[in-house]
């Protein structure tokens, strides 16, 4: 059977999966809206991970925290498992299918057969939602995608049990019971309160404007700590996690400054307009950054004065999101 | 970002798909587009995906020249580590390590070698074989 699912393409998967599954259950709000009221917007840098011979960087918050705080926020409640065995995982995604619930999966992409083979590495927290099954066929909606599309039972098996860093071990979650109709104004402030303090709160120079300072100050170092193969890789994954599949350009910037815009709406307060509007600026300074690095690391052009400007419009980026969130704070205090 | 600026660099990676980006409109409003790439995060992915063939075809020739097993070779294919190979193979990642000599995988059981097959999509005899040319 197939389940009447509307599917509709996502910037980013954990939100896309998330809204399309709110929609379904009646609740329906943008992929932005989704984003900002999980708190999804962050920023770290991890030097000491080592991922593709290059450090750790993230634009967004972990994996699964967004449709979680969302739904908190929102009073839905989601039912997630985790197994061990292949087969009860399989009879458990069978078992919601067959009660007419479309199921969420986090899956690995690496074995992801209608995955472009560019985007095929070991990343093990994508999102895609089941809506169906026919013999041996699954239906999915993979919110990446543009149409929905399908899998066999041995593919998704496959990829449900990836192995590797934040291996998925099945992992699944449908939302339960009716859901309500939330105080959608309470979720989007205290989104963004969320949002500000781990931007600007936490006391680890690794995250938020601390984090964005940090490597800022090791960037300048890079070429002669890493030397120049390593260093010019390290820009790559910087621009790869900013920009690659799902972040809706500039590190998530614009998806939040389309989230502040509906939230301007929501709360009727104009001034949020204007921090969107800051946020885009601050979104297009992110993809100049992007377009400053890829040209050190595609010519390896300049030598330590190449990293220092890229050093210093990080610095400035970092001057800039402290302000906007400053702001923001006190617009929903 | 505008969205009549929203780039279209299709550099032929993405195999068609093309990627929802926001931006805003002629009145300011944000809105989906759909990209099919932007030269920036195209280097990022072609740099990557570099990396990725210069350590192939450093095993591939370290292994035709015997100093390394196949199964590195077959590993490095598959952007694998050997903790990664171990977990995917079913193996203690120390059995994994010293199949990655050529005197180890010369020794190892068929059962193991099976498993390399199945956690690398190969038959124990591909997994055997070295192309003589990258």
């Amino acid at each position: 059977m197939r389940i009447a699912f509307e599917h509709r393409q996502a910037a980013h998967c954990e939100n896309g999966a998330a809204a399309n599954l709110l929609r379904f259950h009646g609740l329906d709000l943008s992929e932005p809206l989704v984003f900002g009221v999980g708190a999804g917007l962050f920023f770290a840098y991890l030097p000491f991970i080592t991922v593709a011979g290059a450090p750790a960087f993230s634009f967004r918050t972990l994996p699964g925290h967004i449709f979680s705080r969302a739904a908190r926020q929102l009073g839905v409640r989601i039912v997630r498992r985790k197994f061990r065995e292949q087969e009860a995982a399989m009879a458990e995604l069978d078992r919601i299918l067959d009660r007419g619930i479309p199921v969420g999966c986090v899956v690995g992409v690496f074995h992801l057969p209608y995955f472009p083979p560019a985007y095929r590495f070991h990343f093990n927290a994508h999102n895609l939602v089941v809506t169906g099954r026919e013999g041996n066929r699954y239906f999915v909606s993979d919110p990446i995608m543009e149409a929905p599309t399908e899998l066999s039972r041995e593919e998704l098996v496959r990829v449900r049990f990836a192995r590797g860093v934040f291996a998925p071990r099945g992992h699944m979650y449908h939302i339960e019971g009716p859901v309500g109709a939330p105080d959608v104004g309470r979720a989007v402030r205290r989104g963004i309160r969320e949002t500000c303090g781990a931007m600007l709160r936490i006391p680890v120079p690794l995250f938020g404007v601390r984090g964005i300072r940090f490597l800022a100050w090791r960037m300048r170092r890079w070429r002669e700590r890493l030397g120049d193969a390593r260093a010019a890789l390290a820009l790559g994954q910087i621009v790869r996690m900013q920009e690659e599949i799902g972040t809706g350009g500039g590190g998530f910037r614009f998806i939040y400054a389309a989230f502040l815009q509906e939230a301007a709406v929501v709360l009727g307060r104009p001034e949020l307009e204007q921090a969107s509007q800051g946020m885009t600026a601050i979104g297009d300074r992110w993809r100049g950054f992007a377009l400053l690095a890829s040209r050190i690391f595609k010519e390896r052009r300049g030598g330590d004065a190449a990293y220092g400007e890229a050093a210093d419009l990080l610095l400035e980026i970092a001057d800039l999101e402290q302000r906007a969130f400053r702001e923001l704070q006190t617009l929903v205090r | 970002m505008e969205k009549d600026k929203v780039p279209q660099h299709d550099a032929g990676l993405l195999g068609g798909v093309r990627e929802v980006q926001y931006a805003v409109d002629e009145n300011g409003r944000y809105v989906q587009v759909r990209s099919t790439g932007w030269d920036p995060k195209n280097a990022a992915l072609i740099q990557a995906r570099e990396m990725v063939n210069a350590r192939v075809e450093d095993a591939r020739r370290r292994a035709l020249a015997g100093e390394t097993s196949p199964l590195e070779y077959h590993m490095e294919r598959c952007m694998m580590d050997p903790g990664l190979l171990a977990d995917y193979a079913g193996l203690p990642a120390r059995t994994v390590k010293r199949h990655l000599t050529p005197r180890g995988f010369a020794a190892a059981s068929a059962e193991d070698l099976q498993a390399y097959a199945h956690a690398l999509d190969l038959t124990v005899e591909q997994l055997r074989q070295v192309p003589a040319a990258p």
